[in-house]
């Protein structure tokens, strides 16, 4: 890998290594980190069944939607902000405020003229502000009302509105900016964040994804038949990773943000750090060898996964845990022959590997940033969270039916957990979260 | 409705965009809607139809030009009823 000898004191050198000094979350089963551990520990469910879908004739008609959040938003910014803050706004400003305030740092007064030049946000969404688009945007122009709009739709339907948004209410003066690669964008996000802290351009990167709960960005999904249509009856039972009911995802939103520091300026400070970010790679299968615009190609996410490693100049049998995309489709048995294969295991030698999403669903732009938080919880604090809603493990999986943990599992040592997420046009993004050690 | 009426429905309007709320404490009909309360000058649109809506008005971009203080604000609408 050409980036191993470009970056080859960035495991020693403090001003290279990347730590992670805060965490925030938005999900379905939990806002805050402290709920959000409590309810993957637990194995929590946060799905549930959607008038808005029922109304819409959706097949599936079970999503996961973060609960109170109008109420945090009214606790956390002011009514002139929210007017200007639609969903995706509402769920990626609590998450980065939260992970902002655990982080050790201090909210700027909003008269306070200080930027804060060393510190930039990369912060993804997969679909956007389709909720500002669907209602109002829309509905308005068709019916000639245009001027009717205001002032606010612009900077809520722009797919950099929401790290714009953070911009100002934590006066970052470093790089701020969206990506979007699909359902790997959060995780792309951190890579990205990882990078520019690595190449000495920022000292601290807000990095995740957001997702607005709207039934108006599920329906495509829904129309391609990818949603699980068999358990609207039991929709905490709905989203089935590893299983052979598993049926099709379960659309999830929320955000989950990080905040990546220089160990450098971690230690001037005296940060508290929850883990390392030892690695991590992106890259695309080029919709080639079994890939296509909707499938991955299993060459590129073996890479990518190995190039992560390597990047964290880690072996592939120091990886403790995984957390997979796992989506509960068709591509999950896919999924673990490539961990099984970039991490040259064989079976029954696979490490612990969980699936986030059967708690939350498919977040979308927000999975990987919500997944994140989870990962660096499970390394800081030592467990593998259940793995749930696969009692009957899916037979191409079977073999490695040991490595699921249907309960939590308590690892005390566990060093070395890989997350990673794949995304329609076949991009790939894979992270190598280590506990940190001085 | 007097004037003191359509004052009040002009402050509760502006309220929820007002940035500088010491200034919206001692709010008068010379209080500049930018300068004094702070309102992001892109704002004045989404203030301008609640106006409308509340008052059950009309406002052309022409006369929102001319508004700076509450009291021009006041005195536009007031004018429409």
């Amino acid at each position: 890998m050409s980036g191993v000898d470009r970056h080859s004191n960035r495991n020693t050198d403090p001003s290279r290594r990347v730590v992670i000094t805060g965490l925030g979350v938005i999900a379905p089963n939990a806002n805050g980190v402290a709920d959000f551990e409590l309810a993957l520990r637990k194995g929590r469910s946060g799905l549930k069944t959607q008038q808005s879908m029922i109304d819409a004739q959706f097949a599936c008609t079970v999503a996961g939607t973060p609960t109170g959040v109008d109420e945090l938003c009214k606790a956390s910014f002011s009514e002139e902000e929210l007017l200007a803050m639609n969903m995706n706004h509402r769920y990626a400003s609590l998450a980065a405020l939260e992970a902002w305030l655990d982080a050790g740092l201090v909210r700027p007064s909003r008269d306070s003229d200080v930027v804060d030049w060393e510190t930039g946000a990369i912060l993804g969404t997969g679909i956007g502000g389709m909720d500002t688009i669907a209602e109002k945007v829309v509905p308005l122009t068709n019916a000639g009302k245009v001027r009717r709009m205001g002032s606010t739709s612009v900077e809520q339907v722009m797919a950099s509105g929401i790290s714009a948004r953070i911009s100002g209410q934590l006066a970052l003066g470093n790089q701020v900016t969206t990506n979007s690669s699909a359902c790997s964008t959060g995780s792309e996000a951190l890579v990205m964040g990882m990078e520019r802290i690595r190449a000495g351009l920022a000292t601290r990167m807000l990095c995740g994804g957001a997702e607005a709960a709207s039934h108006y960005i599920w329906a495509g999904f829904d129309a391609m038949r990818v949603l699980n249509r068999n358990s609207n009856d039991q929709p905490e039972k709905a989203s089935r990773p590893l299983s052979a009911s598993a049926g099709g995802f379960i659309p999830g939103s929320g955000a989950g943000v990080v905040l990546l520091e220089s160990l450098e300026s971690a230690l001037a400070r005296g940060a508290r750090i929850h883990a390392e970010l030892s690695g991590g790679m992106v890259n695309c299968g080029g919709h080639r060898m079994g890939g296509s615009m909707t499938a991955p190609n299993p060459t590129s996410v073996q890479r990518c996964i190995a190039g992560a490693l390597a990047d964290a100049g880690i072996a592939p049998e120091q990886v403790d845990a995984i957390n997979g995309h796992l989506t509960a489709t068709g591509a999950d048995p896919k999924e673990v022959e490539s961990w099984a294969k970039a991490l040259k295991r064989e079976p029954g030698r696979l490490p612990p590997i969980t699936a986030t999403k059967g708690m939350i669903g498919h977040a979308l732009g927000a999975a990987g940033g919500i997944e994140s938080v989870a990962s660096v919880l499970m390394v800081s604090r030592g467990f593998v969270h259940p793995s749930i809603n696969c009692e009957d493990v899916h037979p191409e999986i079977e073999k490695h039916a040991a490595s699921i943990p249907h309960t939590m599992r308590e690892l005390p040592d566990l060093d070395v957990l890989v997350k990673a997420g794949f995304g329609f046009g076949d991009v790939n993004a894979c992270l190598v979260f280590r506990r940190y050690r001085a | 409705m007097d004037r003191a009426e359509v004052m009040d429905r002009v402050v509760k309007i502006l309220t929820p965009w007002v940035k500088d709320e010491a200034a919206l404490a001692k709010v008068s009909m010379e209080t500049n809607i930018l300068e004094d309360l702070k309102v992001n000058s892109a704002r004045l649109v989404d203030v301008v139809i609640a106006f409308e809506d509340d008052f059950d008005i009309e406002i052309a971009d022409e006369d929102v030009d001319q508004v700076n203080t509450v009291g021009d604000a006041v005195n536009l609408i007031a004018g429409k009823l």
